[in-house]
């Protein structure tokens, strides 16, 4: 039996392509050696893959190029589902490896010696020692390259570190504030100057950093923001004058990356505003700190609001191109949010391990707690949920790593929404398996889940997030498929193309499309019922992506039409998660990992209760606003809105006696 | 004077783990158990490289007696600032059954070998609390030793060392070369960061294996049980203190 497994190659998998002497269209993938040597060049399932090309076989690892894939999310939404990713990524070579595994080691310890989370959270601070010792330990540089002074890690091993740091949230967010915002924007578009200027002492931590993006006015409209930055008549400095609203690390931050409306003149004469970040240094003057915020959660995290008045920026300060401010934000703010998976699995593994001690010690009618079906079945859907956050974690991150300049925002936002709706929601979970005592602050549960909530907050809220992913789908759908689209919203005008495509949309609407993928042939035969329900699905989206556009045209973005453009999104997080897991657990059950099986049993549940969900979504969909009950929830909104508060009259009112 | 000192330094499972017999009742379970570097050790390493920031001590030695994974354990050490390693590699199967004297005889011609100035030991590991390793290592080479050290003060071509002993603190001094062992409140260690655990991939480790020494490993002893502690029993509330006097002699305790 073909097992397409990767024991053949533990090496980098365009070598087995060299000695072949042969170049195959489509993935790059040595699980697919023994099927894709067939694979028809039209194979469109596939998109069209550079390959990496290698110089010579002896060529250490390092020095290959990485393949550059098209974004994966975003080709699902046209039905293209790129099989590469079925093969987990496995982006460090062994000294990596040994490396963050002893890396690892320190920073447990220091945590679970060091850091006293009570007390953090008690007095809204975090001791000027701790603090301290983060820096000595290394861990304001993670990603700063070596040659300034940082520890030049990969996104791989920036996610393992954050398992560890998620310990204690006010920690663990000062800490990304810092670095996956704060300074982010420096690394990925500063000229060398900035990088030489600043980088060294913010790797050490002699100086922290903070984003300033957010203002009263404007949180998740980001680009509405009103601080204003004026360029002088010489074109020396630049003024800033605004004021920015809960910044984290805001009040003791030396730099800041600071986002400010500058005014561009067209060559028409036209006046138009465009965002441009700068990086602000605190000694330029004019930068002030409002009092610290008093929070639900991570209250050691130092958050509040900046004022600039009349501050002085020069020009080599401006970061990327003056104007496109609002770019660089998106993608600080896209580069860091995938570490939120493995920062809430971490947290979560934690919560379960301490929730199963005292299930399997407390008894009541004669059981312990853990002998009861609605217990277990917590942990259950609990590891399954773990499951899938760490496996879509490390799949992006694998991705950043080992892709040439990937596209990885619409993965990144899928993380973040999945990983923060579940560290809140399993956090709630395992305190209520320790019932009163989870309440109680005596036990770490009440605090984790404080902690926990503003995840579905920051770096983008959740509702935003899922309007990005589900529009930024539509928008490589909608290119692609515009023809298409305008053919379906037109049928009288184009018979031709409606019988032609009659045929797929009639299967469609019998809910039994055409499952050509071949996904089953990429993971493991354990697998196969999983791989045809992903295919299944796979099919289903592309169909309600096609309904949706062909329904709402330009106007789907509109405000009135997000529960469908959301409902998209849901279903490209759950398919996210059902090919992340699906992938992991295939090369755990080849590679020989222990309790393989085990793994094979969360993802094949996960992908089967998954799938049931965007059936359902898709039904949702095909019914319409009427029936699937938006109409009518738009509605009663209306009504509560307008009577600014609930209409229903009182249970107890009397019309009669 | 500036002193080459030599560390020995275990890997031993690590203290917080829950420990289980085996059942075959020979042993304990290190099957993927979380192991980690003898405390005692972790002190010792740490007190030569204050030495070596002191300018008393100009290179710093980290050797270990294990398996393959003893040299993460070097590395730790490396990290935390030795300058080289050096790994007498003891095949998995043996490891349980090598002896404080084995590991003094090897430490004796390292010293030899290395022309060290200055051996430092963890006073006792966590594993089989021998504490003997130092005291052999001192006697082979006809050292002065300074066990369970507290304190460590060098004056010309000396060491002043504070020792804690039943009774108190005892202050000795010795002629150097000498082999001292580590108790705990000599200092408190130093976290291996993040850039030191990076630079410590350069520094080398050198593998050997005991034979290469001319040690023979064969045991000495052989391990015929091991048990769990007996579990602990209720206690007995008494109303006086002859009561308690007289169930004292009943059970045969006075």
């Amino acid at each position: 039996m073909l097992l397409p497994c990767r024991l053949l190659s533990s090496v980098a998998p365009q070598r087995l392509w060299v000695g072949l002497g042969s170049r195959v269209t489509g993935s790059v993938n040595s699980l697919t050696s023994f099927r894709a040597i067939n694979t028809s060049p039209k194979d469109a399932s596939t998109p069209a893959v550079q390959h990496a090309e290698e110089e010579n076989t002896s060529t250490e690892a390092a020095k290959l190029k990485k393949p550059k894939r098209a974004p994966f999310i975003k080709n699902l939404f046209l039905g293209r589902f790129d099989k590469s990713v079925l093969e987990f990524p496995e982006v460090l070579d062994q000294d990596q490896h040994e490396l963050l595994h002893e890396m690892v080691v320190p920073i447990e310890r220091y945590f679970l010696e060091q850091v006293d989370g009570p007390k953090i959270d008690r007095d809204a601070k975090i001791p000027e020692e701790t603090l301290q010792g983060l820096k000595e330990l290394g861990l304001f540089g993670q990603q700063i390259p070596q040659e300034y002074g940082g520890l030049g890690l990969g996104a791989t091993e920036y996610a393992r570190i954050a398992e560890i740091t998620s310990l204690d949230g006010s920690i663990a967010v000062t800490l990304a504030a810092h670095q996956a915002i704060g300074l982010k924007g420096i690394l990925i578009c500063g000229t060398d100057a900035q990088k030489e200027k600043y980088l060294p002492q913010l790797a050490c931590g002699d100086w922290t950093a903070a984003f300033c993006l957010t203002e009263p006015s404007s949180g998740s409209d980001a680009a509405s923001i009103q601080t204003r930055a004026t360029l002088s008549d010489d074109g020396k400095t630049w003024l800033i004058n605004g004021s920015k609203i809960w910044i984290s690390n805001g009040g003791f931050a030396d730099l800041m990356t600071v986002f400010a409306k500058t005014t561009k003149i067209l060559p028409s004469g036209e006046k138009k505003d465009k965002v441009t970040a700068f990086i602000v240094e605190r000694s330029f003057g004019g930068v002030s700190s409002g009092p610290p915020e008093d929070k639900l959660g991570i209250r050691g995290s130092n958050t509040c609001e900046v004022f600039f008045d009349n501050t002085p920026v020069p020009a080599e300060n401006v970061l990327g191109e003056v104007g496109g401010g609002f770019k660089v934000a998106m993608n600080i703010l896209n580069s860091g949010r995938f570490s939120m998976g493995s920062s809430g699995a971490g947290m979560l593994k934690r919560l379960l391990s301490w929730s199963i001690d005292h299930a399997v010690n407390r008894k009541q009618f004669g059981n312990y707690l853990s002998e009861f079906a609605m217990i277990k079945e917590k942990f259950g859907r609990m590891s399954a949920n773990i499951y899938a956050m760490e496996s879509m974690a490390y799949l992006t991150a694998g991705i950043l790593d080992g892709q040439e300049d990937p596209d990885c925002s619409v993965e990144a936002a899928i993380v973040k929404v999945f990983s923060s709706e579940g560290a809140w929601k399993w956090c709630s979970e395992c305190l209520q398996v320790l019932g009163g005592l989870g309440y109680m602050k005596s036990y770490p549960f009440e605090r984790y889940l404080r902690d926990a909530r503003i995840l579905l907050i920051f770096e983008g809220t959740n509702e935003i997030l899922r309007l990005f992913i589900g529009l930024s789908g539509l928008q490589t759908a909608g290119g692609e498929l515009r023809e298409v689209v305008q053919k379906l919203r037109n049928p009288l005008m184009n018979p031709g193309f409606i019988i032609g495509k009659g045929i797929e949309r009639f299967r469609q609407q019998k809910d039994n499309p055409k499952l050509d993928l071949d996904i089953a042939g990429h993971l493991h035969p354990t697998l196969q019922p999983s791989a045809q329900l992903l295919e299944y699905c796979v099919k289903r989206f592309q169909y309600s992506v096609e309904m949706v556009l062909a329904k709402h045209g330009q106007a789907v973005a509109a405000p009135k039409n997000q529960l469908d453009v959301a409902r998209l999104a849901d279903c490209a997080i759950d398919l996210y998660a059902m090919t992340a897991v699906l992938s992991r657990a295939s090369r755990a059950y080849c590679i020989g990992l222990k309790n393989a099986a085990h793994e094979i049993q969360l993802a094949s549940v996960f992908s089967a209760e998954a799938a049931e969900r965007i059936k359902t979504r898709v039904r949702d969909l095909e019914i319409g606003p009427v029936q699937n009950h938006d109409d009518l929830y738009s509605r009663i909104a209306d009504a509560v809105v307008e009577n600014k508060g609930y209409v229903a009259e009182h249970p107890l009112t009397r019309t009669f006696w | 004077m500036s002193l080459r000192v030599l560390v020995g330094v275990k890997r031993v499972i690590d203290y917080a783990v829950k420990i289980r017999v085996r059942p075959d009742k020979l042993g304990v379970v290190t099957d993927g158990v979380k192991h980690s570097m003898n405390p005692f050790d972790e002190i010792a390493i740490e007190e030569a490289v204050r030495l070596k920031e002191k300018k008393i001590a100009k290179e710093v030695v980290a050797i270990s007696c294990g398996p393959t994974q003893a040299q993460e354990t070097i590395r730790t050490a490396l990290a935390m600032g030795a300058d080289r390693g050096i790994h007498v590699e003891i095949p998995a199967k043996e490891v349980e059954k090598l002896e404080p004297l084995h590991v003094a005889k090897i430490m004796a011609k390292l010293v030899e070998q290395e022309k060290a100035d200055l051996v430092v030991l963890g006073k006792q590991a966590i594993d089989d609390d021998s504490n003997a390793t130092a005291q052999m290592t001192a006697a082979l080479l006809d050292w002065p030793q300074a066990t369970f050290a507290s304190k460590i003060e060098k004056t010309d071509g000396e060491l002043q060392v504070t020792r804690e002993v039943d009774g108190g603190l005892e202050i000795i001094k010795v002629k150097l070369p000498a082999v001292v062992s580590a108790d705990l409140r000599l200092n408190e260690p130093r976290y291996a960061t993040l850039p030191n655990i990076m630079k410590a991939k350069k520094k080398k480790i050198a593998k050997m294996k005991a034979a290469d020494l001319g040690v023979d490993t064969s045991p000495h002893f052989e391990v015929l049980d091991v048990a769990d502690p007996p579990v602990r029993e209720a206690g007995i509330k008494v109303e006086d203190v002859d009561t308690l006097v007289t169930k004292l002699k009943d059970a045969g305790r006075i």
